[in-house]
């Protein structure tokens, strides 16, 4: 009935031959070819897809971004009302399902809108952008976000791959934007940057469990607190705070001066004063009460106070907090550049920063919309809030971050300060 | 172990334990039940945790989700889809779970069935290319797979739009991940299949297609269900991949691991108390389904 | 006893002429889609991208490959530690979701009756809620001076320094809940398709419930345990979200670097390195695994 052999009729180690696989020398060779024929067709393509980011000659006339942004590219620019704008989760004003502030500027623009939330953090995003402007291919994207403090920025600057802003449209940031994101350090100029929000990483406490005011960094290194300690993950942050517990302004730091920070930082690891090392979950943890001191984003303490947990402080600490910046760029081979530069000069209107302000309570980059906030949308308590209008004494106490001249230099930081979190 | 009973003796012990079955003490049969009930429960603790907090109020301008009661509310319930963007994704996710697992569930069975009742060329470089796609870490597999949409969708124009990071490149990755898992699975039912029910359908007239509808699908359908199910599973809740992939597009995941930055909207736990009730709802619903067909039966 | 009806109804059919021709091709055309999908969209991406361990270079000036070999030899001295407590806890967690799947899919499989797709749905559905809600759930639950934790302290049963968050054994125990469905739905499956009448059939011959258990069901299910470790151990080497969530300071896995080698410092010949060496040790570590169950090759098994 079937054509298969009679199983009672075969001899036992026949019948062992034929249930057990051997590697034959056929198998193996059959292995090898197929191993072969994978690795030489990756090999192939690998070959093919790790071209740098700078082109071979070096220099800044071979850079992608040569001949872009310039006064007669941007005169031949027209508006396409058209706008694709990507940025963080939760990061403008919110209401009913959509963003009052957008649906003016379309209508007094005529500018339709794609907001798209995004970014989820600075590399990663990088990352997903990355190949598509290494093959010359637009990222889909008009306006992107990204953080001061971040390689990223850095990258994408140094890459050749944003384009530079026009200058001659943007009269309501020459007008009203904070001397704390005018010509930053980051970005001489504004060259090809305008901020979006900005805020401080500082210092935030439990006043439950803490009752003695904390005004110093070095409460961060208190060893009363030893186990219920937050600290950041983000090598950009650990080391400047190291920096600043080490009595050093972080912008003008040398190699030496991050060597001592580290090792401040290496020895509050080995004393065991660290919960651990977070990246934005610092904030679950202080809430829990698993820590009851640690590095915070002033935001995020902001509004924490207005989710019930009201025994959080934020604190500015004597040594100085680390002033941060996200940024409005155009990246290269945008489809609507016209368009995205008539965006981010409209939001330096102070009535039109003061809308997306209120639902923010990052530090704003438009002083003139305190009033605003104050007497038109009459909401004292973020119009009060010097976590998001600066004290004069709060801007005395902001401190930049260190620029990298170079990728050595990068490295340099991040071999001294990424092994810290591991 | 009793040594050989004559058969008198033998039958009458047989007899006696069919008259009279050994007592057991009334607990006996509950403990298992009991003990599966607990896991469960253990399973569900933070779902529990999450339904109730969707009731909490929230103050802020732009709420966020708070473990400190605030007072009750049924507010984000009824502002569900307050925040843009948010709904979309979710029905995004959905679709996409949806399409995931049941085209990985149908080529993973394929090729479960091909491992297990062949020896052909290639069958142990399959399984090896199968264990490193569950080993691969997701993120060296996310960002090999951009580069590689990415070089592709540049180089080759019939390509271009299709994959340029997107939907149908987060479908193409999604099935990839999943194949593996479901292959595995439906292995695991298939050893020890019994060949011959499928050579009596065939005697009888059946042709291939036949003979799997009626007698192999049956019989391997829990362990392909069960596939389905953990790619179903897997599909919803990636991230990693998805992230590197995905382009323009926003999936669920992504927008909550996106948003965690700033503080949960409440309304992503009223989110995920829709998805806890209905799929709670689909198994009482099969329970009941099952019941009446019993009843239907008997 | 009358004669059985013919399918075909009395008149002669011929055999099905698939033949051998068919017969040869029916496992290339099975494997096609699954074989051509992980080759062309797994197998050939992670082997461009696993070449990033033997190029140097950085992000700026592009990589040469340069068959970098010393790179492995490199990162597995940095980071044995991190290798090998990502064994640990994956093995540990395995072991865990082991022990107690093992009465559960017993149970569901052959006492389920009416209620077993039930319990099998509630297996999966609370993890189709996302990862991020539940762990912040979990972190709730299990604060220092939370509902769980702050109870017990203030009924004197636990030290006030006592912490669960931040230790190994929250990570250990995170990975346990979280890939628990991936062990219980194999050892189901195949638990399934043994014929309860065997175990009757035990019985029959004078064996103990104990002894049916161990000699006739448990080495029948040993497929399932094969598959469940698979699916629970290989996956959770490389996971490093619970320990991020839910551990501390001396926690890190091994996933954790590769991440980090990635994204942050943008070392892509040292994250190569790291996921080729991973990869290697676990296809080593599954090709023992089969070995020690028994004479039979891995094949039998999976």
């Amino acid at each position: 009935m079937t054509d298969e052999i009679d199983p009672s009729h075969i001899d036992p180690s026949l019948w062992r031959g034929l249930s057990q696989p051997r590697y034959s020398r056929r198998q193996m060779l059959k292995y090898t070819g197929m191993g072969a024929g994978t690795l030489g067709l990756a090999a192939f393509l690998a070959a093919c897809g790790t071209k740098g980011a700078l082109p071979s000659g070096g220099g800044a006339s071979a850079l992608p971004n040569a001949g872009v942004g310039t006064a007669s590219w941007w005169n031949k620019q027209t508006l396409h009302h058209q706008l694709e704008f990507a940025n963080w989760p939760y990061y403008i004003d919110v209401s009913h399902g959509k963003h009052p502030s957008l649906i003016k500027f379309t209508q007094e623009t005529g500018i339709k809108v794609d907001y798209r939330e995004v970014i989820q953090d600075n590399t990663g995003f990088f990352a997903k952008i990355q190949p598509s402007l290494q093959a010359g291919q637009p990222t889909g994207y008009d306006i992107i976000v990204m953080t001061n403090n971040s390689p990223a920025l850095g990258y994408l600057k140094e890459f050749g791959w944003l384009t530079p802003l026009d200058h001659s449209k943007m009269p309501n940031f020459d007008k009203y934007a904070s001397p704390l994101v005018k010509n930053p350090s980051w970005d001489h100029g504004n060259r090809y940057t305008m901020a979006w929000q900005s805020g401080y990483t500082c210092m935030a406490y439990n006043t439950d469990e803490i009752k003695t005011p904390i005004t110093s960094v070095q409460s961060l290194f208190d060893p009363t607190y030893k186990g219920h300690i937050g600290m950041m993950s983000d090598p950009q942050e650990l080391g400047s705070v190291g920096l600043l517990a080490t009595n050093v302004k972080p912008a003008t730091s040398t190699q030496a001066q991050w060597k001592a920070a580290a090792d401040k930082l290496n020895s509050q690891k080995s004393a065991g004063l660290v919960r651990n090392y977070y990246d934005q979950s610092y904030i679950n943890a202080l809430k829990n009460g698993d820590t009851v001191i640690s590095m915070a984003w002033s935001g995020d303490i902001f509004q924490a106070n207005l989710s019930g947990y009201k025994n959080l402080k934020a604190v500015i600490p004597t040594e100085g907090a680390m002033f941060w910046t996200d940024n409005m760029c155009i990246p290269l081979y945008a489809a609507n550049p016209l368009d995205a530069m008539t965006y981010m000069d409209y939001v330096y209107n102070p009535s039109v920063q003061a809308v997306i302000e209120d639902y923010n309570n990052y530090v704003c980059p438009v002083p003139a919309a305190q009033d605003v906030i104050r007497t038109q949308l009459k909401d004292p308590v973020v119009a009060n809030s010097p976590l998001v209008f600066p004290t004069a004494s709060m801007v005395a106490l902001s401190r930049p971050y260190y620029q990298y001249k170079n990728q050595t230099e990068l490295n340099a930081w991040n071999n001294l300060f990424v092994p810290i979190t591991e | 172990m009793a040594t050989v009973a004559t058969p008198s003796t033998g039958e009458a012990v047989r007899a006696e334990a069919v008259r009279r079955p050994p007592k057991k003490p009334w607990w006996r049969g509950k403990i298992l039940p009991t003990y599966v009930v607990l896991v469960l429960i253990y399973l569900v603790t933070p779902i529990l945790v999450m339904i109730l907090y969707s009731f909490n109020q929230s103050h802020a301008k732009l709420p966020q989700v708070s473990f400190k009661w605030q007072g009750f509310t049924l507010h984000w319930y009824a502002d569900v889809d307050g925040i843009p963007g948010l709904g979309h994704a979710f029905e995004l996710t959905i679709i996409l779970a949806l399409l995931a697992s049941i085209t990985s569930a149908i080529i993973g069975t394929f090729l479960a069935l091909a491992l297990v009742r062949y020896r052909f060329r290639g069958k142990g470089a399959t399984e090896q290319v199968m264990f490193l796609n569950i080993a691969a870490p997701e993120i060296v597999v996310g960002a090999a797979l951009l580069s590689f949409f990415v070089i592709l969708s540049s180089n080759i124009a019939i390509l271009h739009s299709a994959l340029h990071p997107g939907f149908f490149d987060l479908f193409l990755a999604h099935v990839a991940f999943c194949i593996a898992f479901v292959a595995i699975t439906v292995r695991a039912r298939l050893a020890g299949f019994d060949r011959s029910l499928e050579e009596a359908a065939q005697d009888l007239g059946a042709n291939a297609w036949v003979t799997f509808q009626k007698v192999t699908l049956p019989i391997i359908w829990p362990g392909v269900l069960a596939g389905a199910l953990m790619a179903f599973a897997l599909s919803i809740d990636d991230f990693v991949i998805s992230n590197f992939v995905a382009g323009n597009v926003e999936t669920f995941p992504l927008w909550v691991y996106g948003i965690v930055h700033t503080g949960l909207p409440p309304q992503v736990f009223v989110l995920g108390t829709f998805i806890f009730i209905v799929g709670f709802g689909i198994a009482i619903g099969n329970l009941l389904m099952t019941q009446r067909k019993k009843k239907e039966k008997a | 006893m009358e004669q059985p009806v013919r399918a075909d109804h009395g008149v002669a059919v011929r055999r099905k002429p698939k033949g051998r021709a068919g017969k040869r091709l029916a496992p290339y055309l099975l494997s096609l889609p699954g074989g051509f999908w992980l080759i062309v969209l797994f197998l050939i991406p992670l082997v461009m991208m696993l070449f990033f361990a033997l190029e140097t270079g950085d992000v700026l000036h592009g990589y040469q490959l340069t068959w970098n070999w010393g790179e492995f030899g490199q990162q597995l001295s940095l980071h044995k530690t991190e290798f090998l407590r990502s064994i640990w806890y994956a093995g540990a967690a395995t072991i865990i979701c082991l022990i107690v799947s093992f009465p559960l899919a017993y149970w569901i499989a052959f006492h389920g009756g009416k209620w077993k797709n039930f319990f099998l749905l509630m297996l999966l559905v609370p993890f189709f809620v996302s990862f991020i809600i539940r762990s912040l759930a979990w972190q709730f639950i299990l604060s220092d001076q939370g509902i769980v934790l702050g109870t017990l302290k203030n009924l004197h049963l636990l030290p006030q320094n006592f912490h669960i968050l931040a230790t190994s054994t929250a990570v250990i125990a995170g990975i346990a809940y979280n890939y628990l469905p991936f062990t219980a739905l194999p050892l189901y499956v195949a638990m399934e398709r043994i014929d309860y009448r065997l175990i009757e059939a035990a019985g029959d011959l004078y064996s103990s419930r104990r002894e049916a258990f161990m000699r006739v069901v448990f080495p029948l299910t040993i497929p399932g345990i094969f598959a469940a470790f698979l699916l629970t151990f290989v996956p959770a080497v490389g996971d490093y979200l619970n320990q991020q969530i839910l551990g501390g300071v001396s926690n890190t896995m091994i996933g954790t670097i590769i991440q980090t080698d990635f994204l942050t410092t943008q070392d892509y010949p040292a994250a190569a390195a790291l996921s080729a060496i991973l990869l290697a040790g676990v296809l080593v570590l599954i090709f023992l695994y089969g070995r020690l169950l028994g004479s039979r090759t891995i094949e039998e098994y999976v």
